[in-house]
């Protein structure tokens, strides 16, 4: 069987004549789509895409909708550049339709059309009638801005640029001549050197001299002012050299000066917008606000979820990647969570909403995340403090040499060969991709300063079974006591324990069960009811023993529940915690790269003890409360440690908070709620070590700028003040000195191989196997 | 060397000229999306009557 003409989805034996030959269709509305596109007179649609095409989905009616005449549109569905240019065609099609711009790259339209000829929602229904999904929104204002900033970054890198290819051409002849330039020739590269460097300084340079104006409005010495004042300083002297036809011209080294600073910038400006895409993904995606907790609403497949929820209906997968960095579908069925932002991949599901807009998970980690990104890290506000003494000290040095030699020239060569701005550069940047990298990877960071401590971690603490364990208890063994056989005493078991919330009720798994009468819970205790006209009991061994009225004859030890009727014992069930097939790896991981790892638990010492041994966690110790753990920590602190705590981040808050970086399993959980440096928002255990090898490598990127920014600026100070370097060579070596720390902190963050699986699971397993 | 007083301003003329050039393609969004108007050539635009 053909696959469909128009989705490329396995076909159910639809057909019809289309484009002259009998096509094959999988459903109603890819066939209806396809007449559509092909009688419109679009065909050539067909033979351009690269892509099959998305299944088109019947779609509620949209209501409210502005009619102003101008709007922006999400578009779903398009699969390449060849769905692009079939909405746009659709669109100038329609009468009413002024304008229309779709761009691929953002899945975004930009719709001009006259009101008073149609609405938008007749205008949408026109995308919908050939497959697409296009709903109105408000461009973000940032989102705006950026495209702004972006055109207005490149306008200038190019004047600066072309001006100072420009100006060196005109420069040449000066270098090359030896004198044999007559004095007239020169004067006329003069003047036209000077004419195009006007508007390379004027406007090209506008961020230079507008930033150092505000540093000096807020009496704060930054960084853009010695480089206002080199340039300035350069063309004012130059200028003069030009009307008075004596003295030196650097028209060249200003205009260049200009051109690799702004290179710098730009370069800068575009690698921060990549290193927060995941992010921008994140919190351009906004859950639908109209929404109310309580609400039933159909999601249908390829759709994303509008809101957190519960499936009451239907059964499906879903992608939850861009909360989770974990691509691997989720199965979903009745009952099972359902978070905003994720994509509903199989089948329709009705779901109940729980949070809506801002209330949603999704929303809170966008909120978190541009928390962190917002607040500024103690290493970027040292850099900034001692990039303030070494400008303070770079405008004295200028102003002494300039008396000194009485030179000008020398002066402005001491402002432009240094270089504080590599060290403002250095940090941000860095820290950036690394946060946007372990988002990808399951690893929202809080707090930037996180960072730091993270790559000195030298001992983990896991605070609780849970984190390590998946928290559904299983059978390990049962032992039959009395007469009847394991088999009827499970199912006993599986009866009583029916209607209980315990988590020791999964245990018993599905299966027969009796009809019991009389059923009573006894909280922290067990369970007892009436079977067969006697009594049953399931409980701790003190219960049951209370039951019986005879200690039982074996010893136990261990995580043991307990079965006895009014005469006898008969059962033991041992319950166990099934490990994270995760965290064997994680400790086998962090032991290999030295790292001690506890576990401080607050379970009965033997079962805490049974899963160290188990994933060979030496330190153990069980039975803690909350505040026994914050003096394990604080002892491990006193010791010189310093302690990374891993925990669920909603009762152990004051652990967390003691120890010098805190992880938390945030999968699930309300994410506004946790206090932790680092959520797990896929409850992956493998991103505690990924973060720990992204901080460690971010924070050898910053050292090494650090350290070359002072290095360079150490160097080149004193020559510049020695009357060493000239002009040029100033301007080469500050602009060389930025890029190299610009193109450092470019340099990949993640462990080699970690790109091709976002996911992981091949990378915990390929450290359990080397 | 009589030239150079002809070429050089024009030089000079000519520098304006290609930065107006280049500020209309950047106004006109030439280079918002860098990807998919090199697949439009590919696309055919006439629209049948």
């Amino acid at each position: 069987m053909n696959p469909c003409f128009h989705c490329g989805l396995p076909c159910a034996g639809r057909r019809s004549v289309l484009l002259g030959e009998l096509r094959d269709f999988c459903c109603a509305g890819c066939e209806a789509v396809a007449h559509t596109i092909v009688d419109g007179g679009f065909e050539s649609y067909y033979r351009t895409r690269t892509e099959p095409a998305s299944t088109p989905h019947a779609r509620p009616a949209l209501e409210n909708l502005p009619n102003n005449g101008s709007a922006s549109l999400i578009l779903e569905g398009l699969r390449c550049s060849a769905c692009a240019w079939l909405i746009e065609q659709v669109l100038r099609r329609q009468a009413a339709v002024t304008g229309v711009h779709v761009n691929y790259a953002t899945q975004r339209a930009q719709l001009d059309w006259e009101p008073s000829q149609a609405s938008l929602a007749e205008l949408i229904a026109a995308i919908r009638a050939i497959g697409y999904e296009a709903t109105p929104y408000n461009p973000r204002r940032q989102e705006e801005a950026y495209r702004r900033e972006r055109r207005a970054a490149l306008w200038r890198l190019f004047i600066a640029g072309f001006g100072a290819m420009q100006v060196m051409m005109y420069a040449f002849p000066a270098y090359v001549s030896d004198g044999e330039l007559s004095a007239e020739a020169s004067q006329l590269m003069r003047w036209a050197s000077l004419l195009i460097t006007i508007p390379v300084l004027l406007f090209a340079c506008r961020p230079f001299f507008g930033g150092a104006w505000r540093e000096i409005a807020n009496r704060r010495i930054g960084l853009d002012t010695p480089i206002a004042l080199g340039l300035a300083g350069g063309f004012v002297a130059s200028a003069w050299a030009t009307f008075t036809g004596t003295g030196e011209v650097y028209f060249d080294s200003i205009s260049m000066l200009a051109f690799l600073l702004l290179a710098a910038r730009y370069a800068h400006l575009v690698a921060m917008r990549r290193a927060s895409a995941m992010l921008d993904r994140l919190l351009r995606w906004t859950p639908l606000a109209a929404l109310r907790p309580g609400d039933r609403i159909t999601v249908a497949p390829g759709e994303r979820v509008p809101a957190d929820g519960v499936v009451e209906e239907g059964a499906s997968s879903a992608d939850e990647s861009l909360l989770t960095g974990e691509s691997r579908p989720v199965a979903k069925r009745a009952g099972d969570v359902l978070v905003a932002g994720s994509v509903n991949l199989e089948q329709p599901m009705v779901m109940r909403v729980i949070r809506a807009g801002a209330d949603t998970q999704a929303a809170a980690i966008a909120r978190l995340a541009e928390r962190a990104a917002a607040a500024k890290p103690r290493i970027v506000a040292a850099a900034d403090h001692i990039g303030r003494y070494l400008t303070a000290v770079v405008l004295l040095v200028a102003l002494g040499a300039a008396l000194y030699w009485g030179d000008v020239w020398i002066a402005v060569a001491v402002l432009m060969a240094t270089c504080p701005c590599a060290l403002a550069l250095a940090a941000p940047i860095v820290l950036t991709r690394a946060n946007a990298l372990l988002l990808g990877q399951g690893a929202l960071v809080t707090r930037s300063s996180a960072h730091a401590a993270l790559e000195k971690v030298t001992d983990v603490v896991f605070d609780k079974t849970g984190t390590l364990t998946t928290g559904h208890l299983s059978l390990a063994q049962t032992i039959a006591l009395g007469r009847a056989t394991g088999e009827a005493c499970i199912v006993l078991a599986r009866s009583l324990e029916a209607s209980s919330r315990h988590p020791a009720a999964q245990a018993f798994g599905g299966g027969p069960t009796h009809e019991l009468h009389a059923v009573r819970n006894f909280p922290g205790s067990g369970i007892e009811a009436r079977f067969d006209a006697r009594r049953v009991r399931i409980g701790t061994r003190q219960f049951c023993e209370a039951l019986v009225g005879a200690p039982s004859q074996r010893k136990f030890g261990g995580a043991w529940i307990f079965l006895a009727d009014e005469r006898q014992w008969l059962a033991a069930f041992e319950l166990a915690d099934q490990v994270r097939p995760a965290a064997r790896a994680l400790v086998t991981e962090l032991r290999a790269s030295g790292i001690q790892v506890h576990l401080a638990s607050g379970d009965r010492p033997e079962v805490g003890a049974g899963l160290a041994r188990q994933l060979w966690i030496e330190c153990f110790a069980g039975g803690m409360n909350p505040q026994d753990k914050c003096d394990y920590v604080e002892r491990l602190q006193r010791e010189g440690c310093v302690v990374a705590m891993v925990g669920d981040g909603l009762n152990d808050a004051p652990v967390l908070a003691r120890a010098d970086v805190s992880f938390a399993m945030g999968g699930g959980a309300d994410a506004a709620q946790l206090r932790a440096d680092v959520v797990l928002t896929g409850n992956r255990l493998g991103a505690v070590t990924d973060a720990m090898d992204a901080a460690e490598r971010a924070m050898r990127l910053i050292r090494q700028n650090f350290a070359w920014a002072l290095a360079y600026n150490a160097i080149v100070l004193p020559l510049a003040a020695l009357g060493m370097v000239g002009p040029w060579e100033a301007a080469l070596g500050m602009a060389a000195s930025s890029i190299i720390v610009m193109l450092n902190a470019s340099r990949p963050l993640a462990a080699k191989g970690t790109w091709k699986a976002s996911t992981s699971s091949s990378r915990s397993r390929s450290y359990s196997y080397s | 060397m009589e030239s150079l007083y002809l070429l050089v301003p024009l030089s000079v003329v000519l520098v304006f000229l290609t930065g107006w050039l280049f500020w209309r393609a950047l106004e006109s969004g030439q280079f918002d999306d860098l990807e998919r108007p090199a697949h439009d050539v590919l696309a055919d635009d006439d629209l049948p009557k």
